[in-house]
């Protein structure tokens, strides 16, 4: 959130800076099976956002100390590329890609029948090639994808979109010039099957009517990407 | 929230099968038994993974289109020493977990602490699967007819699931691979395949699984092309 309140960043007649309503997302194609090595795989583009999410597991937990006796443990790894965005990526974990693998694993272990899978480890590792703006949410969405990919039982895929407020006005699913300079950002992790969130973060600030304006967005949001989702599962990549 | 309209009753899959993907409700669970693969949640049937929904009866399963295999007791599997110590080996049978190969059950006799002179980290081995506990933990033996180091030939993979295929009604297909190639081919459970004969015969086998693997990603339409 910059907060640069002056920048004029949607129309009189309500069009977004790329000239999408308020209620639009950007362009989404998901791919599966796009690592053969990995036991799941998926390729999700958003807009220009590109992410690849390979999962490996169930497999033995290692180191032993991270072993669950009651359970399996979600090893997640979210890295964007150093040539992901225009200015280079310094390469390795940092403190924000540490924050959005701890809550994609807190997200994805509120789905995943982890106690299936005592003492073992489902590796998962997120790439994020392109980054425009919702990476995070591009990352888990793919993610979702690809534990369905791999065969992993889960009770629902978790859809995670973002709405935020540019220039006072509610809007979905910003765009880089959108998160960069508007007032707030609330991405959040949805089961679109019972309408459950499992998670949720919150940049900037939101009035009461603009929170629920917001969360209607995403709501809804969820269930057109939740589509395009069950859509790659099914039927291959589909635009 | 949005609810499935035609989702009044359990779909009947009939005699084509209907893909599923995790989290879809599958209709209501009255007289239904959820059997592997779904699950039932407040009334509803709900698949848990991305497969075929199949109905037996009363039981509604979902045949996963990829699994990972899990061992059962008496399976024959073929394993990867992945570690020893002194009277044990850790056996990668490509399960969740490792299994466990004691000294007393390991091939001929070893002296304690003489593990690895007998079978070191990375030799293959054709076991079987002596026990599974509760917490999934798994025994194998090599003693039993034909258990053994391997020491020649190809371990080609193929997933689980798969294996059905591969052999056939009665072992026919696996039979006229093995005519075919003129290979000897152990086939075990947990998807690996013990390949050995001339090089011409291992690439035949190789073609085949890779032929096998593909006409099942494109049966189940999966997004792998």
């Amino acid at each position: 959130m910059g907060g640069y309140g002056d920048v004029q960043m949607i129309d009189e007649n309500g069009l977004r800076v790329d000239g999408r309503g308020p209620g639009d997302l950007r362009e989404i194609t998901i791919e599966t099976g796009v690592v053969p090595v990995a036991d799941g795989s998926c390729r999700m583009t958003w807009g220009t956002n590109e992410a690849i999410v390979a999962v490996y597991g169930p497999m033995e937990a290692h180191p032993r100390k991270i072993q669950r006796q009651d359970r399996a443990v979600l090893d997640v790894g979210y890295n964007m590329a150093p040539f992901s965005t225009t200015d280079r990526m310094r390469p390795g974990f940092n403190r924000r890609s540490r924050e959005i693998s701890k809550v994609t694993k807190d997200a994805l272990e509120s789905v995943v029948l982890l106690e299936l899978f005592p003492r073992s480890k489902i590796r998962i590792s997120i790439e994020i090639v392109s980054a425009e703006a919702g990476t995070r949410c591009v990352g888990l969405t793919a993610a979702s994808v690809a534990l369905a990919d791999a065969g992993i039982p889960m009770t629902d895929m978790v859809v995670s979109v973002a709405s935020g407020k540019i220039n006072d006005i509610v809007v979905c699913d910003l765009n880089k010039e959108e998160d960069n300079y508007g007032e707030a950002d609330l991405p959040m992790g949805i089961l679109p099957n019972s309408g459950e969130l499992v998670f949720l973060q919150m940049d900037g600030d939101l009035s009461q009517e603009e929170f629920k304006q917001a969360w209607n967005y995403n709501m809804d949001a969820a269930h057109v990407i939740h589509e395009h989702m069950v859509e790659a599962l099914k039927g291959g990549a589909v635009q | 929230m949005r609810k499935n309209k035609d989702a009044g009753e359990p779909r009947d899959s009939g005699r084509a099968q209907l893909l599923v993907v995790p989290g879809e409700d599958l209709g209501d669970s009255q007289g239904l038994e959820p059997g592997h693969g779904v699950m039932e949640v407040n009334g509803r049937i709900r698949a848990l993974k991305r497969g075929m929904m199949t109905k037996n009866g009363s039981y509604i399963s979902v045949e996963p289109t990829h699994t990972r295999y899990f061992p059962r007791p008496s399976d024959l599997v073929i394993g990867y020493i992945e570690g020893c110590t002194n009277n044990i080996w850790f056996v990668d049978i490509g399960a969740p977990f490792n299994a466990i190969l004691p000294m007393s059950l390991g091939p001929g006799k070893a002296e304690f602490g003489g593990t690895r002179a007998i079978m070191d980290v990375g030799d293959a081995i054709l076991c079987r699967v002596q026990e599974v506990e509760e917490t999934h933990s798994s025994v194998v033996t090599m003693k039993g007819m034909g258990l053994r180091k391997i020491r020649s030939g190809s371990i080609e993979e193929v997933d689980p699931h798969l294996l059905g295929r591969l052999i056939g009604k009665g072992g026919q297909s696996l039979r006229a691979l093995k005519e075919e190639t003129e290979c000897r081919i152990v086939v075990a459970d947990n998807g690996r395949m013990w390949v050995d004969g001339d090089l011409s015969g291992i690439l035949q086998v190789r073609d085949k699984l890779q032929s096998l693997s593909v006409t099942s990603q494109q049966n189940n339409a999966g997004g792998r092309n």
